[in-house]
């Protein structure tokens, strides 16, 4: 039977990388010194199944390697061996290698042999020094076979005794089914003894009390016929000897011709003699862990019916206000009189009761679809552990990670992009937030640093937070530093809050050394890049001496957004709600004009920057007096900025289609939408419209 | 045809040992570890049990020996699948009453003529 075995690697590849997290995970739980055998166990376990899967598919460097850290995890869990801290990095260096590899079958790439056999050579070298004493188990060698084959030659058949023990029954061996395998390998025949026989009245009639004698001729070896045995070992008396040495056994009178059907009186029920099956319900077979059982469905399917479910919102949206329509038509109709047209005036009524519902189940719909994409955001805190656990022995620093909120669910695409902005906002936190044991206790502070991860949902949005208690930003210092780069000027009158976030500033860097652990200040302003590419932002707080706290903010999902509509010109547009702070009218009042034409408002104990929109869309703009004109004011990088528009609408969730993809890059949009009337009303991208701003500014000051 | 329970922790193995006997002709029924193999057993009747040895929950030799524990397992054949480096697991496996063993890895021949073997 020839079947291909490659249609089960994706299901190993997928329990090998979820026994590698497992493992990782387990192996960072491990107490140095007193290792929890339970611990040791899991992890051994997810070692011998990807060695075993591994072995079954075809994937030997993958089977070997693992078959000496499963070697070592075996000393460990016997007590051979200690747990110690350079056996577990090991052990942990040695589940990348692992990870590696089967990435690189899975892709049908080469591995790094070289760093594999590093690697290999670490955990050998770790499995004969010291003392354990299955040290020289190699690897995955063939099974060793010890039974020396008698010369095949000229022999021409065996005379096997096979007297089974009374319990050979019970282990489910069946002698009928050891002679079927027999005559399968030659021509056999079989006399039955009966003197071990029992009185009907005594014995057990599940004991097995007979023996035979064979006769086995052909070219059969005696590892073959051993093999036959093999199971029964323990459960008989068994002589195998060579026809040809002792001379031909004459057949016998008694000879019974296989397959031979054991005399009535002692065997027990065959075993196939079993109850036909019940219709029983068999418990799901699939789980493994209490979750919801899952279908794999590819990613494109599902954008697809997303897609369609945001033409379904559109067409919803257009029917909305056909409904109001309706209504109205339905209210005049009514009040005109005639029994025809109250009855006309019932219909439209049901058409927009009917309308509403349809909005209703549409919104639903569009909710479950999306929920279809949202996955727990622990896909991204379970990197953190390992991390932490290397940062923190790399920087000789000592830090607890808690983690809280690891269900909390966001979109896939976030998720994937989101990674390793957190990774360098945790590097960053143990390298310049967390300090050294001595610094901390010095300033009076617990030896160890505590890393708290948090994500939550706060209206609408995914809340991040990464917040270390170390010694926080030193403001003095990064005002210094953004003033030598010519980020700002001395005379800038920053607020704490602005200061703090010149961190995010291209280029800035203040760590006194550049370290190999968060690079060399490169670093976060491309972070604060990848967060406002997916539609999100990032600020810190921080408070010298007591630590840093650095929030993104997300929104749910990359396809559907929460949006103010606001109306320009002739044109609507869709402001994020996420970047909104407030909206307000403005006061006269309240207005500054400083250094050539900027103008800044007063807002509370605040100044902020006033963007005229249509200045930044280069629109006739005959409102010199801004007074009791509408401003939305905006968080743009953790500062606010309020932005001019010529009227507010309705807040609205708009399904975002991309201008890139469409048309083509716009600096002061990031995509476009389809409203209700069916009119295309494009999405701001307030970072955009800043920076367009300030653009403008900086080419009227220097004209000035 | 028998009926037979597979029991294996690791998905690929059980969609690989199910595969092949299904395409043998035989009825296969999975489970993901002793204890749902053994909850299996007892609403069910099946003519073989294929089972892993390292396995969550309930292992192998532990399954195994409850299962020989009950009326309608006293003679089923019970296989145990283990690797190359643990005789002691042959041997615990016999212990507790298992009919024989399958080394990993193995490949859907040798799994057929195993089965054939308990079969008869």
């Amino acid at each position: 039977m020839s079947i291909d075995m490659s249609q089960f690697h994706e299901a190993f590849f997928e329990e090998s990388f979820e026994g590698l997290e497992i493992m990782e995970s387990e192996l960072l739980d491990l107490d140095v010194g007193a290792g929890d055998v339970e611990i040791i166990n899991t992890i051994f376990r997810a070692a011998h199944s990807i060695k075993g899967g591994a072995g079954t598919f075809g994937f030997m460097n993958v089977s070997e390697f693992t078959h000496v850290m499963e070697t070592l995890l075996d000393e460990m869990r016997d007590g051979s061996r200690g747990v110690t801290q350079f056996a577990v990095d090991s052990l942990l260096q040695s589940v990348d290698v692992l990870r590696t590899m089967l990435e690189a079958a899975r892709d049908k790439t080469d591995v790094d042999e070289e760093m594999v056999a590093e690697r290999y050579a670490t955990l050998e070298a770790i499995l004969k020094n010291e003392g354990g004493e299955a040290a020289d188990a190699p690897a995955s060698s063939a099974p060793t076979q010890e039974e020396v084959s008698t010369a095949p030659g000229n022999n021409s058949g065996w005379k096997i005794d096979f007297v089974p023990h009374p319990d050979l029954l019970m282990t489910g061996n069946n002698p009928v089914h050891m002679f079927k395998a027999l005559q399968e390998i030659g021509e056999l025949s079989a006399v039955v003894n009966l003197d071990k026989l029992q009185p009907f009245t005594e014995g057990s009639p599940e004991d097995l009390y007979l023996a035979w004698e064979l006769t086995l001729t052909g070219s059969a070896t005696k590892e073959d016929v051993l093999e036959v045995f093999e199971w029964v070992e323990d459960e008989c008396d068994l002589s195998v000897a060579s026809l040809d040495g002792e001379g031909k056994a004459a057949p016998e009178p008694e000879v019974v011709a296989a397959p031979v059907v054991p005399a009535a009186a002692s065997v027990a029920p065959a075993p196939v003699a079993a109850t036909p099956a019940k219709k029983a319900k068999i418990e799901s077979k699939q789980k493994k862990t209490p979750e919801a059982t899952s279908i794999r469905v590819g990613i494109d399917k599902v954008d697809e019916i997303i897609n369609l479910v945001g033409e379904l919102v559109i067409t919803q949206s257009m029917l909305d206000q056909a409904g109001d329509d309706l209504e109205a038509l339905a209210d005049s109709v009514s009040s005109d009189g005639g029994e025809t047209q109250k009855a006309n005036a019932e219909i439209l009524l049901r058409l927009s009761k009917g309308l509403a519902q349809l909005e209703r189940n549409t919104r639903e719909l569009q909710e479950g679809v999306m929920r279809i994409r949202m996955l727990p955001i622990s896909f991204v805190f379970s990197r953190m552990p390992r991390l932490v656990h290397d940062l923190s022995s790399k920087l000789s620093k000592k830090i607890e990670l808690v983690v809280s909120g690891e269900e909390t669910e966001l979109d896939k695409t976030v998720m994937e992009n989101i990674g390793d902005p957190m990774v360098h906002l945790v590097r960053n936190a143990l390298d310049h937030g967390v300090e050294t044991p001595d610094i901390r206790v010095a300033a009076g502070k617990p030896e160890t640093g505590t890393l708290n991860l948090n994500a939550f949902h706060q209206g609408g949005n995914i809340i991040i937070e990464i917040k270390d208690d170390g010694a926080g930003i030193n403001k003095a210092k990064v005002l210094a530093k953004a003033v030598e780069k010519g980020l700002v000027s001395e005379d800038d009158n920053l607020s704490d809050h602005e200061i703090n976030n010149l961190i995010f500033a291209p280029g800035f860097s203040t760590a006194d050394v550049v370290s190999d652990v968060s690079g060399r200040g490169v670093g976060m302003d491309v972070v604060k890049t990848s967060i406002a590419k997916l539609g999100g932002t990032v600020s810190v707080s921080s408070e010298e001496g007591k630590g840093s706290t650095f929030t993104i903010r997300l929104p749910l999902t990359l396809a559907i957004l929460d949006g103010q509509l606001v109306t320009v010109g002739s044109e609507s547009y869709v402001i994020p709600l996420i970047a909104i702070i407030e909206s307000l009218q403005v006061d006269r009042k309240r207005i500054n004009q400083v250094a050539g034409k900027a103008e800044v408002y007063k807002l509370r104990e605040h100044y902020i920057p006033i963007i005229r929109s249509r200045e930044v869309f280069g629109l006739e703009d005959d409102t010199r007096d801004l007074h009791d004109s509408l401003m939305v004011v905006v968080e743009v990088e953790g500062a606010p900025a309020g932005i001019i528009v010529d009227d507010l609408q309705g807040q609205q969730q708009v399904v975002i289609k991309s201008l890139e993809t469409n048309y083509r890059k716009v600096e002061t949009m990031s995509g476009a939408t389809i409203l209700g009337d069916g009119t295309v009303a494009l999405i701001w991208d307030v970072n955009g419209m800043v920076n367009v701003h300030k653009r403008k500014l900086n080419r009227n000051t220097t004209r000035a | 045809m028998a009926r037979i329970l597979v029991v294996d922790d690791s998905a690929s193995m059980r969609q690989m040992v199910t595969f092949t006997l299904k395409g043998d002709g035989h009825d296969v029924v999975e489970a993901g570890d002793g204890v749902e193999a053994l909850a299996c057993a007892k609403v069910d009747t099946f003519q073989v049990v294929i089972t892993d040895v390292n396995m969550p929950n309930m292992d192998g030799i532990t399954l195994t020996r409850e299962l020989r524990g009950l009326p309608n397992y006293r003679f089923i054949p019970i296989l145990t699948l283990t690797t190359e480096a643990s005789t002691e697991k042959k041997m615990a496996g016999k212990a507790a009453g298992a009919t024989g063993w399958l080394v990993k890895p193995f490949n859907p021949d040798q799994l057929l003529a195993t089965v054939k073997k308990v079969l008869g």
